[in-house]
């Protein structure tokens, strides 16, 4: 458990500078601005990933519909990008201009009264944390309330997902069908396409990524966190020392949609669409993954492993496309069968060793040969 | 019903007719049981008497058929089971059930009865108050020199006390221990009488147990289960001699 | 008059609407029957179900190729014998399955859940390789072609009615196996307590691996039976995965009668509804009911009690 220190222990301050120069300026300085909007990208991912350290690894409850907030974070910023790019100057040649180009393909005449608040960036931002959690608050009130959980959890959210996806793809004059809500181009007139945009958006995602690791690990750290590793060892105990198990997982599992969301709402401002091919099953287990590869009691683990599997996807996808899902497979079954603790069980168990024992033999003639072994 | 409200003022906690019934079968079946302010109170019978089942009823683990378990003025059987472990319940499991990926510390610290609520727990400090009670109960348990010793590589021994510790932390009222000794040493055994003989001063306890030597050392009073219905009550003295007892349960 | 139609027109509607569902049905307790027994029985999920299906799909398909080609004297009855190889393969897979991964995580579900959804990947994948991209169908004998007419207006297809047939056949098969064989009995000896089943001198391993065999193998033939109407294509079978797992478990694990009732009342309601609404729009309503329901009463229809 790290005790001492604040917030992290001495090694984990480490690896979060370690991560942080990584994201601020070893990246920016290595890649073009292409590649590091891609890898902008891949960072979106991470925040569901660390939704999920919390909620999987802390608190053992497997959700397999976190693209439900991720989808419902985008698509709220895509709705609110949508309406600036649908001025009726810019939909003159629309049959009714001013609304969004799917709407008017789909013959609806007039904006439906819940896309109305989103030409508020306010109430968007507001939105995107506030509408996944309240998803996320009625999925778990009526789950956790009835002490549902397991693989039943794991089902139902998926099952969740499958609706959401439907629901999107088949409504598509309000959310755009398949294709997405896409061609979005300006916030707050603010052009997102541009270079200099993407470099910005970049840093902002980086940003809150960071901030949110750190309020991860402020909740993982308390008394709460303590609570969710003895939830998932002996949940009777805890109930029966006086906690309403129950609120508790519900606060988590909305505490990783809101986070969801905000990777969902960041993956939108920097890909310049949202689509429901973010939402449903595959993209949702796929998104396990990520926690899994990283190790999924690792909040750090979580950002690497997101990079790391998004970057082998892309890659595996451009020269071996019919490699992937093998390596895909693979991954899930080697992850679960030699690696249940991901990169950073190996980081801990081989790496970390192998320093500490460099480290002494360097440091021999000092009288305190070991620091690492302090932790 | 008035004439119930006034029994029950003398009693910390009075079961009256209650009844469980699972798929028809009467685990539970008429039972009545009264217990006194700072009584340890033991409850024996055969397997599958169903002792555990009427701790599992009080702590509303199971909800009951029909019946009534009123606990200090509270009627037990309408709350959920959080609210019954703040009127003051406490209940140890059969089997050790502590939280093995903690340390010993963080264990009992779980189990202060502070920030109980989510928000309470996000924002709980460790302050001295709470290291004191904890250092306090680990003396008690006997745990004082594991404080930050993994749960997990305890003795079962060890184990035991913990969870009896981490009950004693929230101070209960009523204290419910669901075979405290077994698989424990016979030192270990005599070291839990003197615990249990220690802590009642200010709470009631409730006890399941087969070891009738152990019995014999805490009982004030002694109820004997069989089929779900009370068999006999009394001073151990008393409940050792009736015939009754001796050909369901002491006879073999 | 109802809106446009006569109440004959209606009515044949209905009852076409309701064979349709029927066909739903039949392809439901199918797929649910194998999941039904691996999920009920072992508290397993497999994700890879669909996939093991599509086996038997495909090997339907290889075998409808081959005899065209070989034996086309033989080619009325080759159904039967796709069925059985179907069934062999998916079982020996099962089995295979079994021992390489799912015995490591019996202890561990959500891990079950996982690996079993990266062999449904590489499985996929698979079958793409092998197969090809595109969907592929088989042909069907001249007598599995055509429809009976039950009125004037109600014409019933006949592959559809030797599917329900099928499926009938089948879940009497298991049902016999289940509840009916001694072999069942040490299945349902080992759910209840493996221990004790263990220390009675009954293999749990060898049942264990027997149970997951014949579930994958009762999906191969679903794959088999489902090449009758419609086509297969490498990633047919995760369509519907989740879909069978809110049958199996809105019926209740480990009740094969919950099992059967679960898919009735899930097509049926989903073929009713789309017959007022969208496809896609009564898919989402059947499915938000069984969410609903599953949230009010997580232990599905049917179930039994066990200690906790
Ligand atoms: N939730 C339940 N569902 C069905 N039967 C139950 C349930 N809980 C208890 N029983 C049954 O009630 C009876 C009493 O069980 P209980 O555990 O209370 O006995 P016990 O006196 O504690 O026995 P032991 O000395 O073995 O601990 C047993 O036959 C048990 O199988
Ligand atoms: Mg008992």
């Amino acid at each position: 458990m790290p005790a001492a220190g604040f917030l992290f222990s001495k090694k984990e301050w480490l690896y979060f500078t370690i991560l942080a120069a990584l994201l601020l300026v070893v990246m920016p300085l290595a890649v073009d601005v292409f590649r590091l909007n891609l890898i902008g990208k891949y960072l979106t991912y991470a925040f569901v990933a660390i939704g999920l350290v919390l909620l999987w690894g802390g608190g053992g409850i497997l959700s397999l519909g976190q693209g439900i907030f991720f989808g419902l974070g985008g698509y709220c910023m895509a709705m609110f990008l949508k309406l600036e790019a649908s001025t009726p100057a810019a939909t003159k040649i629309q049959s009714t201009p001013g609304i969004p180009d799917f709407m008017d393909w789909n013959q609806i005449t007039a904006l439906p009264s819940w896309w109305q608040p989103f030409y508020s960036l306010t109430f968007t931002i507001v939105a995107i944390i506030l509408v996944p959690s309240f998803f996320a608050f009625v999925i778990g009130a009526a789950m956790f309330k009835r002490r549902v959980g397991g693989v039943y959890f794991a089902i139902i959210t998926q099952a969740v997902a499958a609706i959401l996806t439907i629901l999107i793809i088949g409504q598509q004059g309000y959310t755009g069908g398949v294709n997405g809500i896409t061609d979005l181009r300006t916030l707050h007139g603010w052009d997102i396409r541009t270079d200099s945009a993407k470099l910005i958006l970049y840093f902002v995602n980086a940003l809150l990524l960071i901030g949110v690791l750190l309020l991860a690990q402020s909740v993982r750290i308390s008394k709460f966190g303590r609570l969710l590793i003895a939830m998932r060892d002996r949940e009777d105990r805890v109930r029966f020392s006086g906690y309403d198990v129950a609120n508790f997982k519900i606060f988590i599992f909305c505490l990783a949609a809101a986070i969801s969301a905000i990777g969902g709402a960041m993956f939108t401002l920097q890909v310049g669409f949202m689509s429901p091919s973010f939402v449903g099953i595959v993209p949702s287990i796929e998104m396990v993954i990520f926690a899994a590869v990283g190790g999924r009691l690792s909040l750090f683990g979580a950002i690497y492993g997101a990079l790391l599997v998004n970057a082998a996807k892309t890659t595996f996808s451009e020269s071996f496309p019919e490699l992937w899902l093998f390596a895909m497979g693979g991954l899930f079954i080697a992850v679960v069968m030699a690696f249940p603790f991901g990169l950073a069980g190996v980081v801990k168990d081989h790496v970390e060793p192998f320093f500490a024992k460099a480290l002494a033999r360097f440091s021999k003639p000092s009288p305190e040969p070991q620091p690492q072994a302090a932790e | 019903m008035q004439v119930n409200e006034q029994l029950s003022k003398d009693f910390i906690l009075s079961i009256d007719s209650l009844t469980v019934s699972f798929d028809g079968f009467k685990a539970v079946n008429d039972l009545s049981l009264y217990v006194d302010e700072n009584e340890i109170r033991v409850i024996i019978g055969p397997n599958g008497a169903g002792k555990t089942t009427v701790l599992d009823l009080i702590c509303g683990r199971t909800k009951a058929t029909s019946g009534s378990i009123r606990f200090d003025g509270l009627e037990l059987t309408k709350m959920r089971e959080h609210e019954i472990v703040h009127a003051g319940v406490g209940r140890k499991f059969q089997n050790p059930s502590i939280y093995e990926d903690l340390t010993v510390f963080e264990n009992l610290e779980l189990s202060f009865p502070k920030g109980r609520s989510v928000f309470g727990a996000l924002t709980f400090r460790r302050d001295r108050e709470v290291i004191e009670r904890v250092e306090e109960v680990a003396e008690m348990i006997f745990l004082k020199d594991h404080l930050h010793t993994d749960a997990a590589i305890l003795s079962h021994g060890q184990k035991q006390w913990l969870e009896i510790g981490m009950l004693l932390i929230q101070k209960p009222r009523l204290l419910m221990l669901d075979e405290p000794v077994a698989g424990m040493s016979v030192a270990e055994r005599i070291k839990t009488a003197e615990l249990l003989n220690t802590i009642t001063r200010n709470q009631s306890v409730i006890v399941i147990e087969h070891d009738m030597k152990f019995v014999e050392d805490i009982a004030h009073r002694v109820t004997v289960l069989h089929q779900g219905k009370v068999l006999s009550e009394g001073s151990m003295e008393r409940v050792k001699h009736d015939p009754r007892v001796v050909e369901v349960y002491l006879g073999h | 008059m109802i809106g446009d139609y006569t109440y004959s027109e209606f009515f044949s509607i209905l009852a076409m609407q309701g064979f349709a569902g029927l066909i739903l049905f039949s392809v439901f307790v199918l797929m649910a029957l194998g999941l039904a027994i691996i999920f009920g029985q072992m508290g397993v999920i497999n994700m890879a179900h669909g996939e093991f299906m599509i086996l038997g799909a495909y090997v339907t398909y290889l075998c409808s190729t081959l005899v065209t080609t070989y034996l086309p004297a033989f080619f009325p009855y080759y159904f039967f014998l796709a069925m059985a190889l179907a069934f062999v393969a998916s079982f020996s897979l099962g089995v295979l399955v079994e021992w390489v991964l799912i015995r490591h995580l019996y202890r561990r579900p959500l891990d079950t859940l996982l690996a079993t959804w990266g062999l449904s990947l590489v499985l996929q994948q698979f079958y793409r390789s092998v197969f090809g991209a595109r969907e592929v169908g088989v042909t069907l004998p001249d007598w599995m072609m055509g429809s009976v007419s039950v009125s004037e207006t109600i014409e019933v297809p006949l592959n559809g009615l030797f599917v329900m047939a099928l499926t009938m056949i089948i879940a009497l098969g298991v049902y016999f196996i289940m509840y009916r064989s001694s072999w069942g009995k040490r299945v349902r000896a080992v759910v209840q307590n493996r221990v004790m089943a263990g220390a009675v001198g009954i293999n749990t391993k060898m049942v264990d691996r027997m149970t997951f065999g014949l579930g994958c193998g009762i999906a191969g033939i679903a794959g088999s039976a489902f090449t009758m109407i419609g086509s297969t294509g490498p990633t047919a079978g995760q369509l519907y995965i989740v879909d069978t797992f809110l049958v199996v478990v809105f019926g209740g694990a480990g009740s094969l009668i919950g099992t059967i009732a679960s898919a009735f009342t899930i097509s049926q309601a989903q073929s009713t509804m789309e017959f007022f609404l969208s496809g896609s729009m009564a898919k989402v309503l059947t499915l938000l009911t069984v969410v609903g329901i599953l949230m009010l009463r997580p232990q599905g229809l049917f179930s039994l009690n066990i200690r906790r």
